[in-house]
């Protein structure tokens, strides 16, 4: 589990670079295309300590990348094309060779198709040492390369320019995700390792918008996804959550990789609906509260619209009168005049209802940045009276204050705005619909 | 003609120091030449429009000069001295699409950017580099943005984050591809105020630049280019209605022999 943990964390941490430097899918490639490595050197050497086997699942690895690099740079397929190319082909002859070695005696008991999905418990405390060690280096080693990998993945033709051979930079990247997907491959296998690389950047970006910040959720993500996916794959436990029953009667473990790129997917999935402002939900949540504003707003213009002389007093407003102005249905005016009673703007009495002094400031504020707008589109955009209504009406909502004190300046500065005293409502520059409107307008 | 040209270029450029000399640069991309035989002296304290119609090679002349992409054959000199030993005092602003604006980095991050290559391998930005940023993003009036987000920015403010960015290069020569493309009236004219005051201070800068209109105003020398180099030299004595002729009109002859010959070929 430990295993695990740290080699999510640096799958996270290199995986984070790889997907801002947009090579998510050469992990991928990467990992398919160890398999006959893996096969090949246990072929050559009869053994299946994790070192010998990562050597030669690294070189055919690599071998891969080469020969992407040569398909790509000398044919006219193009780069996707060539990695699905290479990864298909690379992950055919491993299976091949799998096959070959298990029809073998021998062969049958190294247990190498353990690689396809992973298993924890193939290994050994020297191979847990290997892990430990390439992903502790790793990690320094990103982390003293950071600058220089930011500005690559950011800009590469800048960095170019300033120096940096980016060739090789990207070289680096290349080789600390093939090392990370190698010592992966026997806990995750070769099918999913890719997820562990990917999954974690994916998840941390909702979460911020900094470099640092998300390499070090990435790593948490990843970490976490580990330790989740090793206990549910522990001896026993599936069954124990009642998910499902091994014909056996002993417990089964089932192989971590795939439990551990769901729980990676699970994070993502979560990462996804709760996140502040990148998340769903916070999404949702944020849509309402513009939606109630905006209705709200509405609500006190109709109000401020309909009373004759509203600087002066407060007058009372039926609600009838108030639901045809704003061709509000019944339900909808209660609700909306329910809520906004209960923020203190509004006050009712029977049928009809009226300001309170906070709610009529709030309103005058509101009605003045609306007609301030319309005031200026329709001086500086040439625009009839009637048409400009309709954007002050998505607007009057969104415009901060120094917007609105902005158009004042322009309306003062072009003499269209008397010299009134700051804050009051100037007048609507097109007609309010009479009809709807008091009878009793004042004399 | 072409000598003419040359004799121009020399008599102006020998009172001043050169900083930038190109020598029958000639650029291929996949064998085919976009760039002939191109030849260019600039003195320095300039501000130097390059101009040409699409596809004439102007961000590839750019990108030749500072090695990004490989020449065919030729040289290219600034200050006396290949690109390579020169980096330090070269600047750059890259398109602004070529870069993805949902990175996460804030502007001062991008601007700080500009420190690096003075850094070296594995040092980190200080204190200092983040002031000296700070300073560069005041000069093109994003001081209030510094912890934005690349994203949350307008695509003017980008692109004078891609200045600022430039300006901590502290270079003596600077090369912008397309700075004025797309951006607001007000980035325009920050845009300006900044390179004027480059020139105030000295340096030489190359801008890509596609508006004709505003040329004139804009720089004190101009290169034409279209595939070869029509013309370079100061602004009065270069930017004349024959040379803008020959930049654009080639192009124009193709065109319409094309067409002419599209016309001829089908039915009444």
């Amino acid at each position: 589990m430990l295993g695990a943990s740290l080699l999510g964390a640096a799958a996270g941490f290199v995986g984070t670079f790889a997907v801002l430097r947009r090579r998510a899918l050469v992990g991928d490639m990467l990992s398919h295309a160890s398999l006959p490595g893996i096969a090949a050197a246990y072929m050559l050497w009869q053994t299946r300590d994790l070192l010998t086997l990562s050597v030669g699942a690294l070189v055919a690895g690599l071998l891969g990348v080469g020969c992407v690099a040569i398909i790509a740079r000398w044919t006219r397929t193009s780069e996707d094309a060539a990695l699905g190319i290479v990864l298909s082909t690379f992950f055919g002859l491993g299976v091949v060779l799998l096959t070959v070695l298990q029809a073998n005696p021998e062969g049958d008991k190294a247990g190498l198709d353990s690689f396809l999905f992973g298993e924890i418990a193939s290994l050994r405390s020297r191979d847990l040492w290997v892990i430990i060690t390439m992903a502790g280096g790793l990690l320094v080693f990103v982390l003293a390369m950071y600058k220089e990998l930011q500005l690559l993945s950011f800009d590469s033709g800048f960095a170019a320019a300033q120096g940096w051979p980016t060739f090789w930079l990207d070289f680096i990247v290349l080789g600390a995700v093939a090392v990370v997907t190698v010592i992966g491959l026997p806990i995750c296998g070769v099918i999913l390792m890719a997820a562990m690389l990917i999954t974690p950047a994916a998840a941390a970006r909702f979460w911020t918008n900094r470099l640092g910040a998300l390499l070090a959720i990435s790593s948490v993500v990843g970490a976490l996804a580990g330790i989740i996916g090793c206990l549910l794959a522990a001896p026993g436990v599936v069954e124990h959550i009642g998910l499902g029953k091994t014909a056996a009667d002993t417990p089964v473990g089932l192989p971590p990789g795939p439990l551990i790129v769901l729980a990676g997917g699970g994070l993502l999935l979560l990462s996804m609906l709760v996140a502040p402002q990148r998340g769903l939900v916070a999404r949702i949540l944020s849509h309402r509260r513009l939606q109630r504003k905006v209705a709200r707003d509405h609500l006190l213009r109709a109000i401020y619209e309909l009373s004759p002389a509203p600087e002066a007093d407060r007058p009372w407003i039926d609600f009838e009168r108030l639901g045809r102005y704003g061709d509000w249905q019944g339900a909808t005016l209660t609700a909306q005049t329910a809520r906004t009673q209960r923020e203190g703007l509004i006050e009712l009495r029977g049928s009809q209802l009226r300001f309170t002094p906070r709610g009529f400031e709030q309103a005058s504020h509101l009605v003045r940045a609306h007609r301030l707008w319309e005031m200026y589109v329709v001086e500086g955009w040439d625009r009839s009276p009637d048409d400009v209504h309709h954007d002050a009406d998505a607007l009057e909502h969104l415009l901060p204050p120094e917007v609105v004190q902005h158009l004042e300046q322009a309306l003062r500065a072009e003499g269209r705005l008397p010299a009134e005293a700051a804050g009051d409502v100037p007048r609507s520059p097109h007609v309010i619909d009479p009809q709807q409107t008091i009878e009793e307008t004042p004399e | 003609m072409r000598s003419h040209l040359a004799e121009a270029q020399q008599a102006a450029s020998t009172d001043l120091t050169t900083a930038l000399e190109v020598h029958d640069m000639t650029v291929a991309y996949r064998r085919k030449p976009v760039l002939w035989d191109i030849d260019l002296t600039v003195p320095e304290g300039q501000l130097v429009g390059i101009v040409g119609p699409n596809g004439a090679g102007k961000s590839t002349l750019i990108k030749a000069i500072l090695g990004l992409v490989p020449l065919a054959s030729g040289k290219v000199e600034i200050y006396g001295k290949p690109y390579r030993a020169q980096r330090r005092i070269v600047g750059y602003v890259p398109q602004r699409e070529t870069v993805d604006w949902d990175f996460p980095v804030t502007a001062i991050d991008v601007v700080q950017m500009g420190t690096y290559g003075r850094l070296g391998w594995f040092r980190r930005p200080g204190h200092r580099e983040r002031e000296f940023a700070r300073q560069c993003l005041d000069q093109v009036e994003l001081a209030d943005f510094a912890d934005r987000q690349i994203r949350q920015l307008s695509g003017g403010q980008q692109q004078r984050v891609f200045l600022a960015r430039a300006l901590a290069q502290d270079a003596k020569v600077y090369f912008m591809d397309e700075p004025f493309a797309g951006v607001d009236a007000a980035t325009e004219a920050a845009i300006l105020r900044m390179l004027q005051n480059l020139r105030s201070a000295g340096k030489t800068v190359f801008v890509v630049h596609h508006d004709l209109q505003t040329t004139e105003e804009y720089f004190d020398w101009v290169i034409l280019l279209n595939m070869r180099l029509l013309a370079c030299g100061p602004m009065e004595s270069t930017f004349t209605t024959q040379n803008l002729q020959r930049t654009y009109g080639g192009r124009l002859t193709i065109l319409d022999q094309a067409a002419e010959a599209v016309r001829r070929r089908s039915p009444e």
